[in-house]
């Protein structure tokens, strides 16, 4: 507990009883959120939970109808100058300018967050060279492709070099490879700062995130760890594969196996309890006993599942 | 910022072919209308020599070419503003301008500098033509300015107002459509004659082109040029207000 407290960094934004409304219908619903210097925070939900309402209002695009955003210690709303130099927003489509080229719609976003001329050509250099543009800068965007046109959007949020991002579903359009890529950038970004994505990709957050938070119908149901979220409702299995298998009873009688499910072509599923650690015993066993082990996996209760019992199960956790 | 605004504004104009397209016809027009007027003088001549304080080129060449300018901006400006903001709102770009810590106000003048400065330099390509003229004859430099001074706070107005309904809409055209109804109703509005005095003298006073017509004929009156100035505050204030609102609405 002590060495977590000790690893927290410092908290760059502070979001308290959001609130905002279309009409009748409540997008965001009292949600309040703390983001540390050096989480990656992921927000998850489905279609129309609130996520991108609620970015669009850390980004000051949107203002809330209640409650309050502190970014980066100044007030949204009281000093919305320096908590906007403090952000870096990339929205779900990249504000960009088709007629513009790259270098041009950078060296624009460089000048409305008041970098000078020398700062500005540091900043793009550095932004084009972090998201891999640099062979792109005299291209127009409208002929860019949608990958390089969402790491424009990206380098354009970059720039300033804020201690916050908020990126609206990033990955969104990008080939498995810029995937990659995009992936390890965000990781890689979010070390001395403080990032918010959102998706509806469950590995995407798996892959990038440190904490999760998921929405539902404006309403926050989860925030966390992303550890935390894996040990929920952990009913953690093995899946092991064998061309000599045993009966399945002998399987059951393994030590910690809880139950055991045949698969079929020589595969099967032990279900053991969170934290046990059977693997060893079903090592030690399949040699001894010659099972010829050909497989061994560890399988984790999805994030999936959680993400599906939270998002429409009966009652919020 | 205001000005980076202003330049990518610019930058845009020049990219685009509309903004060539319009200086193109408006030149090119402008050119016949003005070859007529000029040929018109030349037959003129002789009979004017004879007349006392007869009117001077400046009144029978430029005065009439800068108001049929000012019909063609009337007819123009509606196109060239449509897209300032609704088309930013269209694309998402808006989102960057609202992002970054800039205010309404600034965006609001970014942009509109950003008009004014190119519908400038069409407006002195228009002056060239006229100034031509002092080669060969005497010209009246005091109401040519005043002329000019006129089409520009005109052209203001027109912009300011543009502006305005551009920010209502997600479709340029839509914007297009509903500047020009305006302008025009500003354009004929002193036409409805009530017969109730204070109501004609208040639509005459609405009226666009009314103080135009005193700039053109020279006379420099500080009411006529605070009027445009008004019509411009009171637009680019309402355009300000509207894009703080769609934070709220949206």
């Amino acid at each position: 507990m002590l060495v977590k407290n000790v690893m927290k960094g410092e908290v760059l934004v502070q979001v308290e009883r959001l609130t905002r409304s279309y009409g009748d219908i409540r997008a965001v619903d009292e949600i309040s959120f703390t983001l540390r210097k050096g989480q990656v925070l992921g927000f998850l939900g489905l279609n129309g939970a609130g996520k991108s309402t609620t970015m669009r209002m850390l980004a000051g695009v949107l203002a809330p109808d209640a409650g309050r955003i502190t970014i980066n210690g100044a007030d949204l709303l009281d000093q919305p100058s320096q908590a906007k130099q403090a952000i870096g927003y990339l929205p779900d489509q990249p504000p960009l300018y088709r007629e513009l080229t790259v270098d041009e719609q950078l060296h624009y976003s460089a000048r409305l967050h008041g970098l000078d001329r020398t700062a500005c050509r540091q900043a793009l250099l550095r932004a084009k060279e972090h998201c891999g543009l640099v062979d792109v800068g005299r291209r127009l965007i409208g002929n860019l492709s949608k990958g390089y046109r969402q790491r424009v959007g990206l380098a354009q949020a970059l720039l300033h070099d804020p201690p916050v991002l908020v990126l609206d579903e990033p990955t969104v359009g990008l080939d498995p490879m810029q995937l990659r890529e995009m992936r390890e950038l965000i990781r890689t970004l979010g070390r001395d700062r403080g990032v918010i994505l959102s998706t509806h990709l469950l590995p995407e957050v798996q892959a990038t995130c440190t904490h999760a938070q998921i929405m539902r119908a404006g309403r926050l149901v989860f925030s966390g760890d992303l550890a935390d979220l894996e040990r929920r409702r952990c009913s953690t299995h093995l899946r092991i594969g064998l061309n000599a298998p045993p009966p399945v009873a002998s399987l059951a009688q393994l030590p910690g196996i809880i139950r055991v499910e045949e698969l079929g072509h020589g595969r099967f599923r032990l279900h053991h309890a969170p934290g046990a650690a059977p693997h060893q015993a079903v090592l030690e066993r399949a040699c001894a006993d010659g099972w010829d082990l050909w497989e061994i996996t560890p399988e984790h209760a999805g994030l999936e599942q959680i993400f599906v019992d939270l998002t429409l199960g009966e009652a919020p956790v | 910022m205001i000005f980076a605004i202003t330049a990518r504004e610019l930058r845009g104009f020049f990219l685009s072919p509309l903004a060539w397209t319009l200086l193109a016809v408006v030149q090119g027009l402008l050119a016949w209308i003005f070859l007529v007027l000029v040929d018109d003088f030349r037959d003129l001549q002789g009979r004017l020599a004879a007349l006392d304080n007869a009117p001077g080129v400046t009144d029978l060449v430029a005065a009439p070419l800068f108001r049929v300018a000012a019909w063609m901006l009337l007819l123009l400006v509606p196109l060239l503003t449509m897209r300032l903001l609704s088309e930013e709102r269209r694309t998402g770009t808006l989102d960057l301008l609202l992002s970054a810590p800039v205010g309404s106000a600034a965006i609001v003048l970014g942009k509109y500098l950003g008009a004014m400065l190119f519908l400038s330099s069409m407006i002195a390509l228009i002056a060239l033509m006229p100034l031509a003229l002092a080669i060969g004859a005497p010209l009246d430099f005091g109401k040519l300015l005043a002329g000019l001074l006129g089409l520009i706070l005109l052209a203001g107005s027109f912009t300011a107002a543009g502006l305005y309904l551009s920010v209502h809409t997600t479709q340029p055209v839509l914007a297009a459509v509903a500047s020009f109804g305006l302008l025009l109703l500003l354009w004929i509005v002193d036409a409805a004659g009530t017969g109730h005095k204070t109501a004609d003298s208040l639509f005459a006073y609405l009226s666009l082109p009314r103080h135009y017509d005193a700039l053109l004929l020279g006379l420099f009156n500080s009411a006529d040029v605070i009027y445009y100035l008004l019509f411009i505050a009171v637009f680019l204030g309402l355009t300000i207000r509207r894009l703080d609102d769609m934070r709220l609405r949206a």
